[in-house]
């Protein structure tokens, strides 16, 4: 299976052939797949070099300059580093762009820590109008960059802004995603679970035979407040409203999204993802899976334990 | 509300512009280091009005050094941006004019600024963003503190730009030698040596300005290092700085 990131180019170049809004700013990261795309459109593919402050900032006055900036790099490059750009030459400025990034939370571990960002999520959701999309398979990548980039519904330009996170973990088959609302994926009473993007496979795995709701989220911002509380409806009478949601990001960055979501039913929220102390550890992406209590096995021993706890 | 003038102003007007925000009788250096540049710019280069304000063949002006933006903000009333009777508001919870500028806030203020070293980078952007729409006429200009230079964000654009040839951007520097530690030229040198076109001149000397403004430099950015009196240093950092007279 091809990457999300083999699916980030190609849709690009056809957005570029497309909308002649929009364009592309590089820092060399993911350039080579850029050249043909480069060549065709000159004036909107720019690679500013190994400057992130400069590709933040450059996207955002291209926006100034009224085309639709798509801004890509390392997550802990795009919006960890240059955050102070990303908070002020997009939102002070008040003008919309697209942010893509790829090795998401530790989607090269030989790399090490520097290169690993579980927490830029939790980053962004300091700011306030970002849409953040957390794809789950290249064929949901490319559905939630034209969603994210492409024209409204309407036709009408688009000026908001989004944040697509790509990585190389993913699930075996594609979801009909939206970029707007969560999927129902099992139906069961004894509580709900979302899994958000690449999680999904880890957590059907590990919920397989266990009478619970999954829920599947791709679109973490804004949180799909209202398809969460008509799954913990549909618990049935007298269910708990237990909610377990589980990020390829850092542990908790939605808890507080659900816990507001479920304001007017008591309920319990257990946050699983990233965990946040550096593990100093290479390797590969299972065993950092593995390391984060985010494999099946992991999954399913906590989640079951969560569960068990209210009854 | 009319943001139109029913006079023209005149350079001579611009302390009585500026004292309905401070109301001091006179202003010293500090308050005063953007004011021959910016008055030049707008007066005599920028090709932008209020009527224009929204014209994409405009040039623009990025006030990049937020902080201290009296002048700034006496320009755009004389100019007819911003009505006059807004200045006395300075500053407000209800004035749309604060201590540093807002462009969501203030008509004809093409960024918001305060915190230093975004400009640059955002007139990179919107040079490139011009010429990808095909609008190669409008210059894009933005103006810098001397040690404003100091955050590297600057000199990620500077580097990029000389050698990407953007030849419609253009930095105003306002050099009243406030930074902490540089070298006598160095603000010249640095961009010469990424390959811009750099003219320092006498930043109170208005033909001088108007000269280095206009003059050609085909395939290049352009930098012009207004000298101005040095900043009283006060042993306060500028950005963080309580003082609006600050500059």
């Amino acid at each position: 299976m091809d990457t999300m990131r083999d699916r980030f180019a190609p849709v690009m170049a056809r957005l570029l052939d497309e909308d002649p809004r929009v364009a592309v700013v590089l820092a060399e990261i993911g350039r080579d797949a850029f050249e043909e795309a480069m060549r065709t459109h000159p004036d909107r593919v720019i690679n500013v070099g190994i400057r992130e402050q400069l590709l933040v900032g450059a996207g955002a006055g291209l926006a100034l300059a009224g085309l639709r900036p798509v801004v890509h790099t390392f997550a802990s490059f795009l919006v960890e580093r240059p955050f102070e750009q990303v908070k002020l030459d997009f939102g002070h400025q008040g003008v919309g762009g697209v942010l893509v990034s790829a090795a998401a939370s530790f989607d090269w571990p030989e790399g090490g820590f520097t290169h690993m960002a579980p927490g830029d999520v939790g980053v962004l959701d300091t700011l306030d109008g970002w849409a953040v999309h957390v794809p789950g398979h290249p064929d949901e990548a490319e559905t939630l960059l034209r969603h994210a980039v492409g024209p409204g519904p309407d036709g009408a330009a688009k000026d908001d802004k989004a944040y697509v996170r790509l990585s190389v973990q993913a699930n075996q088959a594609p979801m009909p995603v939206d970029g707007a609302r969560m999927l129902p994926v099992r139906q069961g009473h004894g509580g709900v679970v979302v899994a958000v993007g690449p999680m999904l496979d880890h957590v059907l795995a590990a919920t397989e035979g266990l009478d619970v709701t999954v829920l599947y989220a791709t679109t973490v911002r804004p949180f799909d407040a209202a398809t969460l509380r008509g799954a913990v409806a549909d618990l049935g009478p007298g269910a708990a409203a237990d909610v377990v949601l589980v990020e390829p990001y850092l542990a908790g960055t939605s808890t507080a999204a659900a816990n507001d979501a479920l304001l007017d039913v008591p309920h319990r929220v257990l946050g699983l993802g990233v965990g946040r102390a550096e593990l100093r550890r290479y390797g590969r992406v299972e065993e950092h899976l593995r390391a984060h209590g985010l494999d099946a096995a992991s999954l399913r021993a906590r989640i079951t334990a969560f569960l068990r706890a209210a009854a | 509300m009319t943001t139109t003038t029913e006079h023209t102003y005149t350079y001579a007007d611009l302390p009585g512009l500026m004292r309905l925000m401070t109301g001091d009788e006179k202003h010293g250096p500090a308050a005063t280091s953007t004011l021959d540049a910016l008055w030049v710019l707008y007066d005599r280069v920028l090709r932008v009005t209020p009527e224009r304000a929204d014209d994409p063949e405009r040039d623009r002006f990025l006030l990049s050094k937020g902080h201290g933006p009296m002048a700034y903000y006496a320009i755009l009333a004389a100019k007819g941006f911003v009505p006059v009777d807004w200045l006395e508001g300075f500053g407000a919870y209800d004035s749309p004019l604060g201590h540093h500028p807002d462009r969501v806030l203030v008509p004809g203020a093409e960024i918001g600024s305060g915190s230093l070293g975004h400009g640059l980078p955002l007139a990179v952007g919107t040079a490139l963003g011009l010429r990808a729409r095909g609008l190669t006429d409008p210059s894009v200009w933005v103006l810098v503190g001397d040690a404003e230079l100091d955050e590297g964000s600057n000199h990620e654009a500077i580097a990029y730009a000389g050698p990407a040839g953007l030849e419609r951007l253009h930095v105003l520097v306002i050099d009243n030698a406030s930074a902490s530690y540089a070298r006598p030229g160095g603000i010249a040198a640095r961009f010469e040596a990424a390959g811009w076109s750099a003219v320092t001149v006498d930043g109170r000397d208005h033909d001088a300005l108007h000269a280095a403004y206009t003059a050609p430099h085909p395939g290049r950015p352009h930098v012009v290092v207004a000298r101005v009196e040095p900043k009283e240093h006060t042993g306060e950092p500028k950005q963080h700085a309580d003082d609006p007279k600050s500059a």
